[in-house]
């Protein structure tokens, strides 16, 4: 089994850079949770230079509505939700300064080329392992959008967050290398 | 005619959302397993791995598998001896509901209009009820807790009859190609063939309550299961679409009588966390 990278964000150009698809990275320190409505309401901001509910620089920003926490636990279930959501959003984002992102599911070419534009990374987690997840968030809270529930942003602390590198730097892909390599058709995305 | 009351029923739904969020059923953590086992690529194998671990914490912790505990869909068999008194079914099918999902800590993730407000309900209701009198004098309830990821892939198709085996093949195979690594795979494949336009999409779901690793007892289905779930396995796509075997557990086919102009397809797909649970009244 190949060894696992451990991270600390926010995230240099300089950690970026030396990950490509298939690395297994293990992510400490703060991410920033946000998914469809929290995507919106960010890029509608920035369209109008108001400032964002955090700063962007080097962070990285995880796509999951988390489950509540029930008595005597940080977080509930806190799995990936799908990326392609965001693909009309995410390159605002890249923009403004942000560097990694989490979630699951293929990007669309035009994020892919923003991913290497602006030396990011993408990130997936294991769909459907939420509760395994869940270990790995060590503190919580809503720092805005606290009406849309779920879709709120938060703040998590986490350790040892267990993450694999899809999209790199270099135009990579993790989906499509995988699937070439084990299928037994004739294989096209 | 026997009596049944209404909060008997809420009370039932209530544990059912929760059981089904917090357990996986046997039957699809057996075929994981068996998933493990065949699965030749290393990362693939690593993944189902954290999938099996995943039930495990979620059972000991009591917390839900997946943070998307889903819409919740009801499929009711209601013997027509059976009269439920002291409050509305569908009432008190959306209270158990409500009941469950915030007593149980599992997430809301039902707004109340698609399409402009978009508001967040907070309790998880409206749920969505198929009906279905039947004869006799008991109540059967199932849940199936709906995530969207795997929802959001589904397909129907109209095709033409002369399009016949091959245009289903084609079409389930096509589907779940298109899908790739979005519905969280390894994936149940429930898939409707017959009846109309909604009631193709409605066999498509019943389709995924049928344990995993049973075939459909029409020998001509169940080796149409067979082909498709082989053909599916040769994509490449592999647990969470980073290449592998294990792109499918299973393939679940229901059929109804069609109109002779008509062959409608529906592929409903379900992550690997295929919950479902049933109790009776």
């Amino acid at each position: 089994m190949q060894s696992e990278i451990k991270l600390t964000t926010p995230l240099s150009s300089e950690d970026v850079e030396r990950l490509k698809a298939g690395d297994k990275v293990l992510l400490n320190g703060v991410i920033y949770t946000a998914r469809d409505a929290a995507h919106k309401r960010m890029v509608e901001a920035l369209k109008v230079k108001k400032p964002l509910p955090f700063d962007l620089q080097g962070q990285v920003i995880y796509y999951v509505g988390p489950a509540p926490a029930p008595p005597g636990r940080v977080i509930g279930s806190c799995g990936p939700t799908t990326s392609s959501r965001m693909d009309p959003y995410t390159i605002f984002l890249l923009e403004a300064g942000m560097k990694g992102m989490i979630g699951k599911g293929f990007r669309s070419d035009r994020v892919k080329d923003a991913i290497r534009k602006y030396r990011a990374i993408y990130f997936a987690a294991i769909g459907g392992a939420g509760a395994l997840l869940s270990q790995h968030v060590k503190k919580a809270e809503v720092i805005a959008y606290e009406d849309l529930g779920t879709e709120a942003i938060h703040k998590l602390e986490v350790k040892d967050f267990p993450v694999i590198v899809v999209n790199d730097v270099n135009g990579n892909d993790l989906y499509q290398e995988g699937a070439k390599r084990y299928s037994r058709v004739d294989f096209l995305f | 005619m026997r009596r049944v009351r209404a909060d008997k029923i809420t009370a039932a739904v209530k544990k059912l959302c929760i059981d089904a969020n917090y357990y996986l059923p046997e039957d699809v953590v057996d075929v994981l397993k068996k998933g493990y086992e065949k699965e030749e690529s290393p990362l693939g194998r690593d993944i189902l791995q954290q999938i099996l671990k995943n039930i495990e914490v979620a059972k000991k912790e009591r917390i839900p598998l997946c943070q998307d505990t889903g819409i919740a869909v009801f499929f009711i068999e209601l013997g027509q001896k059976v009269q439920i008194v002291e409050g509305y079914l569908e009432d008190a099918i959306n209270e158990g509901v409500r009941q469950g999902y915030t007593e149980g800590y599992l997430r809301k993730s039902v707004v109340s209009d698609p399409l402009f407000s978009r508001i967040n309900t907070r309790d998880n209701t409206p749920c969505l009820i198929y009906t279905r009198t039947i004869p006799g004098d008991r109540i059967k309830i199932v849940v199936a807790p709906k995530g969207g990821g795997a929802e959001n892939m589904s397909r129907l198709c109209m095709l033409k009859p002369a399009d016949g085996v091959k245009g289903v093949k084609d079409f389930v195979i096509q589907t779940v190609k298109k899908a790739g690594s979005n519905p969280c795979p390894p994936v149940v494949v429930g898939v409707g063939i017959g009846g109309d336009f909604e009631y193709a999409a409605y066999l498509a779901k019943k389709a995924l309550l049928r344990k995993v690793g049973e075939y459909n007892p029409d020998p001509r289905y169940a080796e149409l299961e067979r082909e498709l779930l082989a053909g599916i396995n040769e994509l490449g796509i592999g647990p969470q679409g980073l290449g592998g075997r294990i792109t499918a557990l299973a393939v679940n086919i229901e059929w109804f009588p069609c109109h002779i102009a008509s062959l409608p397809v529906a592929v409903n797909m379900q992550c690997h966390s295929a919950r479902h649970k049933e109790v009776e009244i």
